[in-house]
């Protein structure tokens, strides 16, 4: 027959610092990829054939060959896009910018044995748990 | 104030009020996520163009009515504050339920603090239209935090009260919408002939655009909160998930095809309020005014639903000693869990004011998308442990084990869509649920009391 486990009793300090530490860690989660500007979608300008776009030193953005036949857009999308204030120029910004989905192969090798780990260890450490907590309910004494 | 720490050595238990019927469930559930109908399902249009989003929103549909089936038959046996949370305790272990609490807590909190983040930001844009240009709209994102909070502290009952009404207000703004664009007469007001392309992506895209077609769903499974709140488990729960998930396919569809016939898909793909938007379009006042209104409305809705469930989650492993006890308290007067709740609001406050909005709400889908992963597992466990017949269910689910895999299978899909173009955002998740997990493992669980995290009165599960 099992024991039954008494847990000690923790201090108010020591609740403050426990709650403290997971948040500082939501934090660093957050943060982590900032530091290491590797934020957002991995996406790239993918300009079409005949347009190019040359940027000055201050920052502004010049294009040539703009039209809005050369951005795939047809008269209906160049109406709505006009509606919602964009010229062709505004418009290229968006419309030129792709997501990137070229696959790194090791990259993902890392991140599926990160998630299957992560799984595995929550199950086999969970079990471990699990079969004291059962002990416990069905079977402790004082 | 006399409140009173569950977990300490008490003569009498408060527990939660049970005053919920199946339409507080229905408004919990749609109400944390009709929000995203309005906004964020959009980048799904981004990442696959606008069929790519069209054949997310029905995969993802799918996986989101597993999750709803599975939920509906271990919830409404494991009435418990806490849901999937709860679930975990009983059917797999500590560390894992500690790990589903987090996902919950995590997934509401930055999910709440979108929410107000759009509210925030919809005041400013309607100002500037009215002539008030450049209004700071961080003061109405703490306002909408501060109040719901207050909402939330007072009691459930009115919390999700006030959350039917203007969820139903929310949703009632997008058939509004629908009939005013006149589906009936294409090419009037919807441009659709003119505006769809092909997948600009191909189907790789389409795979990428699982990631954001979560967003139609995300929450939905939030219902299980109010497991140990709802009047009848058995009743509520399923009624008001199932509904709810009908719901918000429908609003999801009629959202899709409003939105793909007004605005050009490279623009839709990365806008704020797609709904808002095409409502600016029709050129109505009216239709503008209606989905101000109906976009306010479900950010708030939403962020109040969000506010309901972390706490509760959060509430739920304070009581069981799987964070500080001093979480477990429940009001004397209002039987809600205010320490909870009041905790947990400077920290959504503070996630909204962070500026990473994309940062927060790719933590808010992965913690999401990590709940999913867990409830493949807990489904297999529970009919292994308990088979049918052995413990009285309130609802059981069809098909076994097709929903499970079948959702196992999704969860791995979206994994490799998050991959796709957020691959280090995943990593560093992940790394944060490992190094919480080791913490919990190795130094938190020595607080926890072994036999009382079983709760059920349940037979001895088979195997054990």
């Amino acid at each position: 027959m099992a024991q039954k486990y008494d847990p000690p009793k923790q201090s108010g300090l020591g609740q403050f610092i426990d709650s403290f530490f997971l948040m500082a860690l939501v934090y660093a989660a957050l943060l982590l990829p900032i530091l290491l500007g590797l934020t957002g979608g991995a996406t790239e300008t993918v300009l079409p054939d005949g347009v190019t776009q040359i940027e000055a030193e201050d920052g502004t953005v010049t294009w040539q060959g703009l039209t809005w036949e050369s951005l795939g857009q047809n008269p209906t999308m160049q109406a709505q896009w006009e509606k919602l204030g964009y010229d062709v120029e505004a418009a290229a910004e968006i419309i030129t910018t792709r997501f990137d989905y070229s696959i790194a192969p090791l990259s993902l090798l890392i991140t599926a044995i990160a998630i299957i780990g992560y799984f595995i260890f929550l199950v086999t450490m969970s079990e471990k748990e699990y079969r004291e907590v059962i002990a416990e309910k069905f079977d402790a004494r004082r | 104030m006399t409140d009173q720490a569950l977990g300490q050595a008490q003569p009498q238990r408060i527990n939660l009020l049970k005053v919920l019927g199946p339409a507080h469930v229905w408004a919990l559930g749609v109400g944390i996520v009709l929000v995203g109908e309005f906004m964020g399902w959009n980048f799904s249009v981004g990442k696959g163009g606008a069929f790519g989003s069209l054949i997310a929103c029905w995969v993802i549909g799918l996986l989101y009515t597993c999750v709803a089936m599975i939920d509906s038959e271990v919830t409404s046996t494991v009435a418990a504050a806490g849901g999937q949370y709860a679930q975990a305790k009983h059917t797999i272990g500590p560390l894992m339920a500690f790990n589903v609490g987090l996902y919950l807590v995590m997934a509401y909190t930055m999910l709440e603090a979108a929410d107000a983040l759009v509210t925030g930001d919809l005041i400013a844009i309607a100002a500037a239209q009215f002539g008030h240009p450049g209004l700071d709209p961080r003061p109405f994102v703490v306002l909408t935090i501060a109040l719901l909070a207050l909402l939330n502290y007072r009691g459930v009952f009115m919390t999700l009260s006030v959350n039917f009404v203007i969820t139903a207000a929310a949703f009632t703004s997008i058939v509004i919408l629908f009939i005013g664009v006149q589906p009936w007469n294409p090419g009037a007001v919807l441009q659709h002939q003119g505006l769809l392309t092909d997948l600009p992506y191909g189907w790789i895209g389409v795979l990428a655009a699982f990631q954001f077609g979560i967003w139609y769903y995300l929450g939905i499974e939030g219902t299980c909160q109010a497991a140990e709140e709802v009047r009848s488990a058995g009743r509520a729960l399923p009624l008001g998930t199932m509904s709810g998930i009908i719901t918000l396919l429908i609003a999801a569809s009629l959202t899709w095809y409003i939105t793909t016939g007004l605005i050009p898909w490279e623009y839709l793909g990365q806008d704020l309020a797609p709904l808002y938007t095409a409502s600016t379009l029709t050129g109505s006042t009216v239709l503008h005014v209606f989905l101000f209104v109906g976009t306010i409305f479900s950010a708030v809705a939403s962020a109040n639903g969000c506010i309901n469930d972390a706490s509760r989650a959060w509430f739920s492993m304070g009581r069981d000693r799987y964070m500080p006890v001093w979480f477990g308290a429940v009001h004397p007067r209002y039987r809600t869990p205010f320490r909870a709740i009041l905790f947990l609001i400077p920290i959504a406050v503070s996630f909204a004011f962070t500026g990473l909005l994309d940062q927060v709400i790719t933590f808010s889908i992965l913690s999401g998308l990590l709940g999913y992963t867990f409830m493949p597992i807990n489904m297999h466990k529970f009919r292994k442990k308990w088979p049918l017949g052995s413990i009285r269910r309130g609802y059981v689910h069809p098909w076994h084990p097709l929903p499970a895999i079948v959702l196992l299978s999704l969860c791995t899909a979206t994994y490799f869509a998050v991959f796709l173009g957020y691959g280090v955002q995943l990593l560093a998740m992940i790394g944060f649920y490992i190094v919480v997990s080791l913490w919990f493992a190795f130094h938190r669980y020595k607080y926890v009391r072994r036999g009382d995290q079983f709760t059920m009165p349940w037979p001895r599960p088979l195997g054990y």
